[in-house]
């Protein structure tokens, strides 16, 4: 199993680089697994980071795009409930590079 | 979750599909499967339904904890179907009265149907997919 | 709609949920295990025999033989072979297999 040291840490992940233990996460991980997807984090990236988080929290799966997008958009407007907005703050995809660095299990159903 | 596969607007024929639950949650993978199956299919967007039937009905129990079995508590994965647009839950009333159980049991809003009411509403299904 | 048994019914209630399940003028396979219920003495016979005014019964007969039971198939009962079974499955505009 791979893994990655953070703060003198060691954290175990799979092959595509997501954690293996949800509890493994924090700020610095996130930190960390957003440099390696070459994504510089911003407030408008923590929002939608804890966003995943707290939705992961409640119903225990990564939301399809779509679904993503939808449930965003009703929390934080139609501004930041959009495609644009959110592949425009993760240019390889908000499922992808998102729920990595939210510390997310691979998602589900990722086709 | 898909990033990369986006249905064309109106391009599809969309069929009716019905996903009926026939196992209990945990004992076996069927159920979390099942569900997985569901929402992978949503991305689709087919007329699904879902009916829960025989010891299928344990599946929507709320106040699950399986922090003792080491194993993920799924069942909170049934109030996100609503956000995926499958709001179609179909429970078969002798299914759920044979084990004691009422819809105030259940995690999630679902319509009680009857042996008959739940035949004929299969009957009309373009696809049937049971687990 | 055709509706597909591979279950015993003196193991499982595969059965008696079809039986429960299917609109009048549906047919029934049993198949595998299933089709012991189409053999006399089974209990599952007398539930066959009671929904036959209303439900179209068939069995597999290469699983019948395989069984032993062949020679103990109830009367009323359709026995097909593989072709049969897509055929079955041709005819009618959806399945649903009672695992």
């Amino acid at each position: 199993m791979p893994t990655i040291e953070v703060n003198g840490k060691t954290i175990e992940v799979d092959e595509e680089g997501y954690l293996v233990n949800l509890s493994d996460w924090s700020e610095e991980v996130a930190d960390f697994l957003a440099k390696e997807e070459k994504v510089e984090m911003t407030p408008n990236h923590w929002e939608v980071v804890n966003f995943l988080r707290e939705y992961y929290n409640e119903y225990q799966i990564a939301p399809a795009i779509r679904v993503l997008t939808k449930a965003i958009a009703k929390k934080l407007g139609p501004d930041k409930g959009n495609n644009k907005y959110l592949y425009e703050l993760f240019p390889y995809g908000p499922a992808k590079q998102a729920c990595k660095i939210a510390g997310l299990p691979k998602p589900t159903g990722c086709i | 979750m898909s990033d990369e596969i986006e249905m064309e607007e109106g391009g599809g024929v969309v069929k009716k599909f019905m996903f009926l639950n026939r196992k209990a949650p945990y004992g076996t993978i069927y159920a979390l499967e099942g569900l997985e199956v569901v929402l992978i299919s949503a991305a689709f967007e087919q007329d699904v339904c879902m009916a829960f039937v025989d010891d299928g009905v344990y599946q929507l129990m709320k106040d699950v904890d399986t922090s003792g079995i080491e194993m993920k508590n799924f069942s909170k994965t049934y109030r996100a179907l609503e956000g995926y647009d499958i709001e179609k839950l179909y429970v078969e009333r002798e299914s759920m009265e044979l084990r004691g159980l009422t819809e105030d049991d259940f995690i999630v809003d679902v319509t009680v149907l009857s042996s008959a009411e739940l035949a004929a509403l299969m009957a009309e299904q373009d696809v049937v997919i049971s687990h | 709609m055709l509706h597909i048994v591979n279950k015993s019914p003196t193991e499982r209630n595969s059965l008696d949920s079809c039986l429960r399940l299917a609109t009048d003028g549906s047919a029934v396979l049993l198949i595998e295990d299933a089709v012991y219920a189409a053999t006399r003495g089974n209990p599952g016979s007398t539930k066959l025999q009671a929904a036959m005014g209303r439900l179209k019964f068939y069995a597999l007969e290469p699983d019948l033989k395989a069984r032993g039971v062949a020679a103990r198939v109830m009367d009323g009962v359709t026995l097909v072979d593989y072709g049969g079974f897509v055929d079955l499955v041709a005819e009618h505009r959806n399945c649903q297999s009672w695992l």
